[in-house]
């Protein structure tokens, strides 16, 4: 199922009350969007940090230096939230020397996952990953693919409620396991689901995004770019004209301002090692966003290439 | 893992193929000129195998044995594990095959380096690929010397030279020796695939040259037990 006029201005209603916020992005000048996260209302700039593989570079001191100058072109220009994962090798403690190299921005909105199939090595694993940050504590930390869920959203809540982490969330990517991400996201009180879309892989929209609007979930969107895949596939077709419309100067923007533009998302998280490419990602968060006309437009076009 | 089936090689690779050669770079750097020591053991390797005198096994095994537990320790624990935390699960497999060396090598009858045919020829070929071809491939591909692949180094080659030394030798205990340089060249070929290397044809090759050797022998001896059966 496509999004259709119907179940866009349903999202987009869902979402405004849930946050009773206004559906249109209020980009300042220059500056990424914000939308507000249900839960609390809170507001975060709708472009992240993502850094699986491109963080991953291990005691490589010349790109460990390249990732901290990514994360300082992400924070000048506005951006927030940073998202890792004990999986991702040694992405924790790359980010740790960025933030220490940055002296530690204020504006970090750090996004974690706990991964390990064991129910008690969950808490020293976010401990772990705590000290390779270097923050106090995390602000979200989610259930990276849904691993031991059940064991891991129960020391999350209990985490949440000590005020040891802010936000809880749960994972997936490419589509895995969508029947059991919308039957945690009805029963379970998480702030934040995190899941794949773009627009070639559409299949959220028929129904976790619509109910993540309906149950106050935040969206935090990953693989915007089909892990580079698909920016590389339309590397050689111009542009269309009428994306000059949207104020875009590239396929990256363009595939990212029909994500962001979809009513139920709160952040994308596109990954990148270079400085140029983390600028152009936040200005796809500014300026004017595509409606539902225009998102149709993007869909088919991108489709007929 | 659930829905095991849905995902793809490429969702188990957690660097770039940057990342990748400039660990190479960056370990040659921190170990030179050690590779002139590693490459004369390599020589030193062929030349006791081609004289063949007895006594030399234990030896031989034992230089073949200390470059498995050198790179399993320098390469694999120290600088693979901190971008891919399954080498870390890796690295002991190479201080065990370097260990089976010592022992088996060390056992009266344990190794004799007397093949020849076509097994042997096939084992100095891939021995000598892995000692001089190997370390070309950088350059070649041009990234440069830096990140050459160096036998008593890097993993292929030692994994590779050890394919070919086992072509070359005989003995009851030689099964236990093959599965850890067999799996090492089937998961660096995978590896190097998944990064779209066209170089992931080099252990792949060596796989294939060996196991075809292999076969062939099994068949020739069949045979030729068969025909004594018959006389």
């Amino acid at each position: 199922m496509r999004t259709t006029r119907r179940t866009f201005v349903r999202a987009s209603l869902a979402t405004a009350a849930a946050t009773l916020l206004p559906i249109s992005l209020r980009a300042q000048e220059g500056l990424p969007a914000r939308r507000a996260i249900p839960s609390t209302r809170e507001e975060i700039p709708i472009v992240g940090l993502g850094t699986w593989i491109t963080f991953n570079v291990g005691n490589d001191p010349v790109l460990r230096d390249e990732c901290a100058r990514v994360m300082a072109a992400f924070f000048e220009a506005g951006g927030r939230m940073i998202d890792s994962s004990p999986m991702y090798g040694s992405s924790q403690p790359v980010i740790g020397y960025g933030l220490q190299k940055l002296g530690r921005p204020s504006a970090l909105f750090s996004a974690e996952k706990v991964w390990t199939s064991s129910a008690a090595a969950g808490p020293p694993q976010i401990e772990q990953s705590r000290r390779f940050w270097g923050v106090p504590k995390f602000d979200l930390v989610q259930v990276h693919n849904l691993l031991a869920w059940k064991a891991h959203l129960q020391t999350l809540f209990q985490m949440k409620a000590t005020g040891a982490v802010r936000y809880v969330g749960i994972t997936t990517s490419e589509g895995r396991r969508h029947d059991l991400i919308e039957q945690i996201m009805r029963n379970e009180p998480i702030d934040f689901v995190q899941i794949s879309y773009n627009v070639v892989d559409r299949e959220v929209e028929a129904r976790l995004l619509p109910l993540a609007s309906e149950r106050g979930i935040a969206v935090i969107v990953n693989r915007p770019f089909r892990q580079g895949a698909l920016t590389q596939r339309l590397k050689s077709e111009p542009l269309p004209k009428w994306a000059a419309e949207l104020g875009v100067s590239s396929w990256a923007q363009l595939i990212l301002k029909f994500i962001l533009s979809h009513p139920a998302v709160t952040v994308a998280i596109p990954a990148t090692t270079r400085v140029d490419h983390v600028r152009e990602n936040l200005a796809a968060a500014a300026g004017p966003m595509p409606d539902l006309a225009m998102r149709q437009r993007i869909s088919a076009h991108v489709k007929a290439l | 893992m659930s829905e095991w089936w849905t995902y793809r090689a490429e969702d188990f690779l957690l660097f770039s193929p940057r990342v990748y050669w400039r660990m190479f770079e960056l370990h040659n750097a921190a170990l030179w000129p050690l590779h002139v020591l590693t490459l004369a053991a390599g020589l030193i390797i062929i030349l006791l195998v081609a004289r063949r005198p007895k006594p030399s096994a234990r030896w031989l095994a034992l230089i073949l044995a200390i470059p498995w537990i050198f790179v399993g320790w320098s390469f694999l624990w120290n600088r693979y594990a901190t971008i891919n935390w399954a080498a870390a699960y890796v690295a002991p497999a190479f201080a065990v095959e370097g260990v089976l060396l010592l022992v088996i090598g060390s056992l009266r009858d344990g190794l004799a380096f007397d093949r020849r045919g076509l097994a042997g020829w096939t084992g100095y070929l891939i021995l000598a690929f892995a000692l001089a071809g190997q370390p070309l491939l950088a350059p070649l591909q041009g990234r440069g010397w830096a990140s050459s692949e160096v036998f008593g180094i890097a993993p292929d080659p030692t994994a590779m030279a050890t394919l070919g030394v086992l072509l070359l030798a005989r003995g009851r205990l030689l099964p236990l020796l093959l599965p850890i340089p067999v799996l090492w060249c089937l998961l660096s070929g995978l590896t190097l695939q998944t990064m779209e290397e066209p170089q992931a044809w080099a252990p792949y090759a060596a796989l294939a040259l060996a196991a075809a050797a292999w076969i062939w022998t099994i068949i020739r001896r069949t045979a030729d037990i068969m025909k004594e059966n018959r006389t």
